[in-house]
Formats: C-alpha cells, sequence, structure tokens
C-alpha cells in the first residue's frame, strides 16, 4: 500500500499534464525507513521523448545525494505514459533498480481524467499495489481507499479540484 | 591506495549489507575486478558480458558521470570516490528502441561534454 498526501499526488499529476505528451519523471523523497513520501522533486526527462524517460544523470546525483545528506531515500519513483495505460512497461520492469521504492504511473492519455496506479518491481517481479490518498490538510484520519487490481483500462482517478 | 565506493541498496546483497566498500585501482575496471574479489558477483551486476558498463547504472567518479571520462578505462586516483547508483529510466516505448534512442542520448551528452 502506498500512502501518500493529496497534495503530492496533486502536484504529479500538474507536472504529467504540464510536459504531455512527452513524459514526465520523478522522485518524491521521504525519511529513511519511514515508507511516507514528504518531498516532491520533479526530474527532467533527459531524453524529452513522448514514449520513454530517462533521468539526467548528474541531476540524479545531486538529487541522491541531497537525500542521503538529509537522510531521506526514494520513497515514490514517478512517471507519465502520455497514451497508454499507466502499467509498468518491459522497460519500465528492466530498469526497476530501487527495490524499496514505490513505482507510482500516470496516465495522461485522457484530457479529463487520470489514471493513477502504484506497484512494487523487484528481481523483475510486478506487484500493484493500492494507492491511498491522504488529505492531511483537511483532516489527517480522512482518508480514501482505491485499488487499480485487475482493471479494465478506463478505471480511472479523478483528480478533485480541477 | 583506497578507492571509497558507494554501494546502491540494490547491490548491497554483494557487500553483505554495506553502504561503503574501499577498493583499488588505476582503473574504474580494475577497480569493480578488485571489488569483486571481495564482494563475489558485483561486476557482473556492473559490466556486460560483452565487457561494457551496463545501462541499468550510473557510476560516477568524483562527480563525473564515468561515461563521460573512458567508462571502464577512466582513470582513478588515491582519494577518489566512486558512486554507483541505479539508472532511473523506463516508459512506454519497447525495451530495444528504447535503448537504441537513450545511447544516442548519451553519446549526443558525450560529445557535447567535449
Amino acid at each position: 500500500m502506498l500512502s501518500i498526501d493529496r497534495s503530492i499526488v496533486d502536484a504529479i499529476v500538474a507536472h504529467a499534464r504540464r510536459d504531455h505528451p512527452d513524459e514526465a519523471c520523478g522522485v518524491v523523497a521521504g525519511p529513511a525507513g519511514s515508507d511516507t513520501p514528504t518531498r516532491h522533486i520533479p526530474m527532467d526527462n533527459a531524453a524529452r521523448s513522448m514514449t520513454f524517460y530517462e533521468f539526467d544523470s548528474m541531476e540524479q546525483l545531486r538529487v541522491w545525494r541531497e537525500m542521503d545528506d538529509r537522510d531521506e531515500e526514494p520513497v515514490v519513483i514517478y512517471h507519465s505514459h502520455t497514451a497508454t495505460e499507466a502499467y509498468p512497461s518491459r522497460t519500465d520492469v528492466s530498469f526497476a533498480g530501487e527495490p524499496g521504492a514505490h513505482y507510482l504511473l500516470v496516465s495522461t492519455r485522457e484530457s479529463d481524467t487520470e489514471e493513477i496506479r502504484s506497484f512494487r518491481i523487484v528481481d523483475g517481479v510486478v506487484t500493484e499495489e493500492p494507492v491511498r490518498i491522504v488529505d492531511a490538510a483537511v483532516d489527517p484520519h480522512a482518508v480514501q481507499s482505491y485499488m487499480f487490481g485487475q482493471s479494465p483500462a478506463t478505471v480511472d482517478y479523478e483528480c478533485s479540484g480541477r | 591506495m583506497a578507492i571509497e565506493v558507494r554501494i546502491p541498496t540494490i547491490l548491497r546483497s554483494h557487500t553483505g549489507g554495506a553502504k561503503v566498500v574501499e577498493g583499488a585501482g588505476d582503473t574504474l575496471g580494475d577497480l569493480l575486478t578488485d571489488l569483486d574479489s571481495r564482494h563475489a558477483g558485483l561486476k557482473a551486476r556492473l559490466v556486460t558480458e560483452a565487457g561494457a558498463l551496463h545501462r541499468f547504472v550510473n557510476v560516477y567518479v568524483n562527480d563525473e558521470d564515468v561515461r563521460f571520462l573512458g567508462a571502464l578505462d577512466a582513470k582513478l586516483n588515491d582519494g577518489d570516490s566512486v558512486t554507483i547508483l541505479p539508472a532511473v529510466a523506463g516508459g512506454a516505448f519497447g525495451f530495444a528502441a528504447a535503448a537504441a534512442i537513450a545511447s544516442h542520448a548519451v553519446s549526443r551528452r558525450a560529445a557535447d561534454a567535449r
């Protein structure tokens, strides 16, 4: 299960919309061992492609060092698919190198709704997990759960306030 | 001579969980061979069977990406710090095409750096 604040999800979706039709990518850092994403870091897609993303290696070194200095780790690694569903491609699985991270995918193929799904990718095995959006700004106990398992490709999560 | 090497989470199974290890070598290739003698299997995770640096990792000497320093032939000096990170990449495209684009991007950036 990925628990993530709604304001961070909104910022990720805004980043994905802004870069559409290119794929957008980034990280949400959190305190090491907490499994709690707290600091959103949009990254450049060095590939600037509609079908591929790649962190710029020098930007990644800076960001990874900064996380290390702050005793943080990459809790969420996200990217968008701009014409296909929010499910890891074979390329995504080949590259997945952070076994502790939640791999969040956002599909921006529909202009009015976003599909947001989260996965663990360990040793080439993809496991979908529920995404719990937390409304911390409103009430820390008010939560909604979404589960996008074995769903038809058209199950969408409607972001509020847009 | 000692070179500090920072190991990412995904490769710490080869270092007994250690985040930082030390090794020696005049080039990155030598260093990885030295490390592999104490941390078996580490080199195979970083170097392809064809003897090239793997696409799935980024390796840095101090603050430089080794792809711009000669990759496995990158020269090392005592006191250098080597950092290994998993490359973060992917996308909707098929792997072969993506790899072709990526290697093109790397060679383009390498050309820009010259």
